[in-house]
């Protein structure tokens, strides 16, 4: 990026706000929602066979958009959890969008918005949609950064829906064994993000420690099980990653 | 269809989700992407989301219970060479994950 905080030359220039929106949606058309899309009916198939109705899933995936806390939370139900122990297992698994939101703001705002429109656009924040905003919006004129946020999550949310629909009817019309593999595609999603960026050594600790807790603690307690694996997790791997770096650098 | 508990569940986790996006809002620009709490908290999710990950290949709920384990180790480890293989192709290991699932359970009904 040679000329970023030099001179005002962006390198991506949709002309109008409207240009930006409509490249914000073409943008997420393509391996964005492909990604997502096959996510969400992984989690349609789980709304599925976990009892529910297809208006628990859509609302889930419109009201809290953002599938790890979605699953957990469904899972948790399964479980027969109460109704705090998933109140705080969601967000601890979904408090990401706390620095997600923190760091993308700043790159959206500008002076003119007002601050319900931050609030609203905030619920649009979700991994994807953040991590592609944060790459490209900085090379785009200040005023069509928003725009294109908007029409690229947005249109991963609808996307998402629509994948939340489709898993939760394919379920039924696939033989039994393909609806488990659309069941299985929850865990496996998540796994493979994890293998995505394997350079971070607390996140590492994190995961191992998560790993091998969240078995052991469903074993002693379903319900409360999940919460305190991650809580211990998290301590453990901030603890140990401490550790390591006053000892080695 | 509308049962109030299952809604109360996703109306909890909804309002769990948009706390910290509200707050994000209200924090812009005062909080450091790598503070020491920021670091706490992403390991916390991390290893939460780790431990459901390990649970549910390991000690499923629901339909999934029916498979036998060794059905969904090989297949996570399907996805996870497929994903590999490819250069780390997201869409192509979760649908090798899943295709494995089904096939391997066609094969072997727990």
């Amino acid at each position: 990026m040679p000329n970023e905080g030099i001179a005002p030359h962006f390198k991506t220039d949709f002309k109008s706000t409207r240009g930006a929106l409509a490249g914000g949606v073409r943008e997420a058309i393509g391996a964005p929602i492909l990604v997502l899309g096959a996510s969400y009916i992984g989690f349609g198939s789980l709304i599925r066979e976990s009892g529910l109705g297809l208006g628990i899933g859509l609302f889930s995936t419109l009201t809290t958009w953002a599938l790890p806390g979605q699953v957990a939370s469904i899972e948790l139900y399964a479980a027969g959890a109460a109704l705090l122990p998933i109140f705080i297992a969601v967000a601890l698994t979904n408090a990401r969008m706390l620095p997600m939101t923190v760091t993308l703001m700043p790159v959206l705002r500008l002076p003119g918005h007002s601050r319900w429109k931050l609030y609203l656009a905030a619920h649009l924040v979700a991994v994807t949609g953040w991590a592609v905003s944060m790459l490209r919006c900085p090379n785009m004129p200040p005023e069509q950064r928003m725009s294109f946020f908007i029409g690229f999550a947005g249109t991963l949310l609808i996307g998402s829906m629509l994948g939340t629909a489709i898993g939760f009817f394919l379920s039924t019309l696939v033989p039994p064994a393909v609806s488990l593999g659309l069941v299985f595609v929850n865990p496996v999603y998540f796994m493979l993000i994890f293998l995505i960026d394997l350079r971070h050594r607390g996140r590492i600790l994190a995961l191992l420690f998560g790993g091998c807790l969240g078995p052991l603690f469903h074993f002693v307690t379903p319900t409360w099980g999940l919460l305190m694996s991650g809580v211990l997790a998290g301590i453990l791997a901030f603890i140990a990653d401490r550790a390591m770096r006053r000892r080695r650098g | 269809m509308a049962d109030a508990w299952p809604l109360a569940v996703v109306v909890a986790g909804a309002v769990a989700t948009y706390l910290w996006r509200a707050l994000g809002v209200a924090m812009s620009g005062r909080l450091k992407a790598n503070s020491p709490v920021v670091d706490l908290v992403g390991y916390t999710a991390f290893g939460l989301l780790a431990g459901l990950v390990t649970r549910m290949i390991l000690l499923p709920i629901g339909p999934l219970q029916g498979t036998e384990v060794w059905v969904r180790l090989a297949a996570t480890a399907v996805a996870a060479i497929v994903f590999f293989a490819l250069r780390r192709n997201l869409l192509a290991g979760v649908l090798a994950g899943g295709g494995a699932l089904a096939l391997f359970a066609g094969l072997a009904p727990g």
